[in-house]
């Protein structure tokens, strides 16, 4: 029987010959992420559910990348990184990227690929509902809550239902004001915020492959912001590349076959789709950025997995470039080989912290989360009254930056860069 | 025959993790017991202004067994913080047209509540305050308020999950881990 990307994946880990939609299977777990929001949870539910001196069931497929609530002064926060510390040194973990340290990476969903732990055709699950990244390199994966993940911690496997498959083919040249965020944003505009509950999210066509792997990140993070329990894209010469740049570990891609039948398909240019923006407090609240020119912004946020890769800095600053920002702009790389990237990388003989500082940003800030899910008081960048913000991150809810009366419009780089220009939102193509 | 019993207390669509548990309190951790019951006071504290307070200040628990919602219950965030902190304030079940799929997986992993779906917008015919009682086998909804039954789906395979107190507790029964 001809199966899906996602069917094939699950069914390869199931040890079955064939599975479909709807069908509960037991899965073998290539690798679970934990970070320190919902590690030290997971922890407590392992060590409570198999015993106190219990050893996880590999130590070499844990992988444990704090990156929520690093840069604060609150106790608890460093109490749950100590936790994550200390068990990470009793289990043997072989991969714990420490706060403090030079191991700590930053946010774990552009970390996780960075340091090799992303292949084609591998199961993941994290606790962490955005862990549907990792499907831009054809893995699949989904985000799990602490107790399922405690039951993988000891058992390594996890029951789990095989999916329907929501195909979303993406044609034509991507022009160059468009990015993977507003092509994301228009489809969960189209569908919906709970458009593709329980389903996968597959993306294919000729866009899709035109993009770099950072920009397929975008789109398949964004999955879960349709309620999808994983988006995915088929591997490429691309994907393999990246994937051998970062580890030397083997793995065998997995591909969908053509004729597998999908729950429903749509078909879209990408010449034709525009700079857009989501505007408060849903995701699927979709608008053309040129056509919200008259919301005036308080400040404007690059940062976060969806919106703090190198390659959003770059498209951000090939739009600040001999421009001035008109309102508060922050910017958080996602990880410090993002960092590092910002600061190794130039535009017309320019680097980008010239660029940025020229611009009146405000200083860089550590890698980490920070406001994009607001945090403790103290968090960089964390809206405390009514701002209204443009914000390259994932979700607009009442309160995720911060304050409840705060207002915050999802852009693309470039449209946040654009409009922290203007002090209030505007189209890319502007100063393109 | 199990029964749940008590206020109900009403939101509508797309309530999300950050309005169940805001993000500044996720440095608690569900299995330390006092932060267990210091995550159920803050439950539903993050919903817009208009709402009334779900737990009234200075109280550990709600005074509403059962929550009605409309669509899209607990889509966000993967953290298990939301369904644990409805449990922690005395929460018994959530009635809601449909659900985000980790929110919905997290209730029958932890057992900490059951959550029902109906086809029907409860969350239009039931005010906050209203008292109403749940037959969990019959899959049905009184509002003893107003005398009005409405049925609920049945909860299948996931039933004697929550039931037996969650995955590990089912797992255990079952034979699957030891
Ligand atoms: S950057 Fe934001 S969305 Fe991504 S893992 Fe951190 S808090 Fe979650």
């Amino acid at each position: 029987m001809a199966m899906t990307l996602t069917e094939k994946i699950l069914a390869r880990a199931a040890g079955k010959r064939v599975v479909g939609p709807g069908d509960n299977v037991w899965v073998e777990v290539d690798i679970l992420l934990t970070h320190d929001v919902c590690g030290p949870g997971t922890i407590g539910v392992f060590q409570r559910e198999f015993g106190k001196m219990a050893k996880v069931w590999d130590p070499s497929k844990v992988v444990i990348i704090p990156d929520h609530y690093i840069f604060t002064a609150d106790e608890k926060a460093h109490r749950n990184v100590d936790t994550l510390r200390d068990f990470a040194k009793y289990q043997k973990l072989a991969y714990f990227y420490d706060p403090g340290t030079p191991t700590y990476k930053g946010v774990c969903h552009v970390a996780l690929p960075q340091t090799g732990h992303v292949r084609p055709g591998e199961v993941i699950f994290g606790t962490d509902s955005h862990t549907c990244t990792h499907g831009a390199l054809g893995a699949f994966a989904t985000g799990i809550g602490n107790t399922d993940a405690g039951f993988i911690m000891g058992a390594g496997k996890l029951l789990i239902k095989v999916p329907k498959t929501m195909r979303f083919t993406v044609n034509g040249t991507v022009p160059p004001y468009l990015m993977g965020k507003d092509i994301i944003l228009k489809i969960i505009g189209d569908i919906g915020f709970d458009g593709a509950s329980y389903c996968a999210m597959e993306f294919t066509g000729d866009a899709i492959r035109q993009l770099s792997i950072e920009e397929r990140m975008t789109i398949c993070n964004m999955a879960i912001e349709a309620g999808a329990k994983n988006g995915i894209i088929e591997p490429d010469e691309k994907t393999f590349e990246y994937v051998k740049a970062h580890t030397p570990k083997p793995f065998e891609a997995v591909y969908g076959d053509a004729d597998a039948p999908v729950e429903s398909e749509r078909t879209y240019d990408a010449s034709t789709l525009e700079p857009c923006v989501a505007e408060p407090h849903v995701p699927s609240n979709f608008a053309l950025a040129r056509e919200r020119n008259d919301v005036k912004l308080d400040r404007s946020y690059i940062g976060s997995c969806t919106g703090g890769k190198i390659t959003d800095f770059l498209a951000a600053a090939r739009i600040l470039k001999g421009h001035k920002v008109a309102i508060p702009t922050f910017l958080v790389p996602a990880t410090v080989e993002v960092a590092e990237d910002i600061i190794k990388s130039e535009i017309d003989g320019k680097s980008l912290i010239e660029i940025f500082a020229e611009a009146g940003c405000e200083d860089i800030a550590p890698p980490s989360c920070a406001a994009c899910l607001g945090g403790p008081e103290d968090t960089f960048g964390r809206t405390s009254g009514t701002e209204a913000v443009i914000s390259t991150t994932n979700r607009n809810f009442p309160g995720r930056m911060g304050s409840k009366q705060s207002r915050i419009y999802l852009a693309s780089p470039l449209t946040a860069a654009a409009s922290a220009i203007r002090g209030r939102i505007t189209d890319p193509r502007e100063f393109m | 025959m199990k029964t749940i019993q008590g206020t109900v207390y009403v939101v509508r669509d797309d309530i999300d993790t950050d309005q169940i548990i805001p993000a500044q309190y996720l440095n608690l951790v569900p299995t330390i017991p006092e932060e267990y019951a210091k995550l159920g006071s803050y439950a539903l504290c993050g919903l817009p202004d208009g709402y009334p307070p779900f737990v009234k200040p200075g109280a550990l628990t709600a005074e509403y067994p059962i929550l009605i919602a409309g669509r899209n219950f607990g889509c966000g965030s993967s953290r298990e913080h939301a369904p644990v902190c409805l449990g922690a304030a005395g929460v018994k079940a959530v009635v809601a047209e449909s659900y985000a799929r980790i929110f919905f997986r997290n209730c029958v992993s932890t057992g900490e509540l059951y959550p029902f779906e109906t086809p029907i917008r409860l969350c239009e015919v039931f005010k906050t305050g209203d008292r109403a009682e749940i037959d969990v086998g019959g899959a049905h909804l009184t509002n003893c308020t107003t005398g009005k039954t409405y049925s609920i789906k049945e909860l299948g395979a996931v039933a004697p999950v929550v039931e037996a107190g969650g995955i590990f507790a089912y797992a255990r029964k079952s034979g699957i881990i030891k």
